[in-house]
């Protein structure tokens, strides 16, 4: 056994067991730390495979970004657990037909017979200086750069589209506005007046 | 066992064509990483103690003088302090979150500065994406404070780690679209390929083309790094002590400690982005070339990041604290318009071969 085949199977070995911990873990928070650590074995086995770009990417979008957005709303919610496990029984067989047959698709699709080692070779080592993003930019901005483009059309979409769903513009409420706040002089606020004070009548 | 050994050199000697598993090139590396973070945290220590100098001297007080000559042992007193203190760990907090939290926040602050080059050749590690892991690593810094806020039981440090979450992805985004900028003219994520581009003269640099983007830059790392003016993730007059009120002893000064890493970190990525690295200012400049050939190209960096270093603090001693909402909206509809806005300039200044880098 090699070196780097221990290193595979080290994070295989935290990959999957951090992805059942995630699963079967009943605290929502701790779920997410254990995606986390799904997510960043997942990044380790990339870069064995020379898919640096990849990983890097994988660590700054979904552990920097997503992941914080996930921990964010879960510490707003207010999770009853009670009410989570109360129809349990009753969703159980369907999600049991439903685990089965993604189950049995995946061992189809993913199986020994399509990614086995006599159908898809060993990806090659390179030498140090193989530029593993120099090589992805050239074929996303040459051979694929009209379905690269459609994504970035389709993520743009999304976000107007959730934009305008949750943009409400008929409600009356509280707005400011900053450079009316930071060009407000004094007289625009205070004023000042003069008052004729009474005259003293005692002593 | 020895021919795991042997695997385990050949992989390394992929790696850094140099290594041949004798003892002394594991020491060499061994070496090379404490180089790193023995004066990163001396300089840390120190880093404090300018602060509430410089501070100070512009508030007209004195700032600490009683421990050594002229104050110099305060940042050791201080550590020493730290360090017996008794750690206090909230009733029903989880324990395990709670002191994962500080390791959480250092070993991104520290680890980002492997890919750091100092001069031409000084670095520990030159990765071919060292700008994208810089941004990878420093992201994952989040979380120190997330599950510091979280795992404290607690309800200001809660709403200290919802306002920093929000604040810093916020921000990063800002980020890393004035990076990419940076990217699009020097052609390169290897940071030492982003300092070569910037050869020949400070007229050569990154902040005259990018001007807009180093203000903005420099402003968003204040964010992110959760100095004043925007500080409310600690913000004492609104939230006490923020993240950091249960924490006590050396967990608090490991906050600390990855608080003040950053900073000299983000210090260091404005110089070697927008400020030509290592390059030094009078190159090209008739007779001051020659006069100051002999000084290393560190020093220029150490001077540059210096200054930024300075920055921070006078900034900090100047601004009042922002509200919450303007600071996000300074970044949603100020920061994040404007990078845009450069990127489109950007482009077409490199596609139709306009602009002073060429």
């Amino acid at each position: 056994m090699t070196f780097d085949q221990i290193l595979f199977y080290v994070f295989s070995f935290w990959f999957v067991a951090s992805s059942l911990a995630m699963i079967f873990s009943r605290n929502a928070a701790k779920a997410v730390l254990f995606l986390i650590l799904s997510f960043f074995s997942a990044a380790s086995i990339w870069i064995l495979l020379e898919a640096e770009f990849l990983a890097i990417i994988l660590i700054l979008v979904y552990v920097g970004a997503v992941m914080v957005l996930f921990l964010f709303v879960i510490k707003m919610l207010n999770i009853d657990k009670s009410t989570l496990r109360a129809k349990f029984t009753g969703y159980l067989p369907l999600g049991l037909i439903v685990a089965v047959i993604i189950i049995a698709e995946m061992t189809l699709v993913l199986g020994g017979n399509q990614f086995g080692l006599d159908v898809v070779s060993a990806p090659a080592r390179h030498a140090a200086d193989y530029s593993n993003i120099t090589v992805l930019a050239m074929q996303l901005y040459t051979t694929y750069v009209y379905p690269f483009e459609l994504a970035a059309v389709l993520l743009l979409l999304a976000i107007i589209a959730a934009i305008t769903l949750v943009h409400r513009n008929d409600v009356s409420r509280k707005k400011q506005s900053i450079s009316e706040q930071v060009s407000v002089q004094a007289k625009d606020r205070v004023r000042l007046v003069s008052i004729t004070s009474p005259k003293k009548e005692n002593k | 066992m020895m021919a795991l050994w042997q695997s385990f050199v050949e992989l390394m000697h992929e790696l850094i064509p140099w290594f041949d598993g004798s003892i002394a090139t594991i020491l060499i590396i061994l070496i090379k990483a404490m180089a790193l973070v023995m004066p990163l945290m001396l300089v840390v220590a120190y880093f404090t103690y300018a602060e509430r100098k410089v501070i100070g001297y512009m508030q007209l007080r004195i700032g600490p003088n009683r421990v050594g000559p002229k104050g110099w042992l305060q940042p050791i007193a201080d550590a020493l302090k730290l360090m017996t203190k008794e750690i206090i760990f909230p009733t029903k907090a989880n324990i395990y979150l709670f002191l994962l939290a500080p390791i959480l926040a250092i070993a991104p602050a520290i680890a980002v500065w492997a890919v750091i080059p100092f001069d031409e050749g000084i670095y520990v590690a030159n990765l071919d994406i060292s700008l994208l892991y810089v941004l990878a690593i420093g992201s994952i810094g989040v979380y120190g404070i997330i599950l510091a806020g979280w795992a404290s039981n607690s309800k200001y440090p809660l709403l200290g780690a919802l306002r920093s979450a929000s604040l810093l992805v916020s921000y990063e985004i800002v980020i890393g679209f004035a990076v990419v900028t940076v990217v699009m003219i020097s052609g390169s994520v290897n940071l030492n390929d982003i300092v070569m581009a910037q050869k020949g003269g400070f007229w050569h640099w990154y902040w005259i083309p990018l001007f807009p983007m180093m203000i903005i830059f420099f402003i968003s790392a204040l964010v992110e790094t959760n100095r004043a003016p925007f500080d409310v993730v600690e913000g004492e007059s609104e939230i006490v002590g923020g993240t950091h009120v249960e924490y006590s002893g050396m967990t608090f000064a490991v906050f600390f400690l990855a608080e003040y890493a950053n900073m000299i970190l983000m210090a260091v990525l404005a110089v070697i982005l927008f400020f030509g690295g290592w390059h030094s200012p009078f190159e090209g400049v008739p007779y001051m070339e020659s006069m100051f050939t002999w000084v290393p190209g560190i020093f220029w960096l150490l001077a540059k990041t210096t200054f930024f270093m300075f920055l921070y603090l006078w900034i900090r001693a100047t601004f009042p604290r922002f509200r919450y909402d303007q600071i996000m909206r300074l970044s949603w509809k100020v920061f994040l318009p404007w990078t845009i806005v450069w990127i489109f300039v950007v482009a077409l200044m490199t596609q139709l071969k306009i602009g002073p880098w060429f």
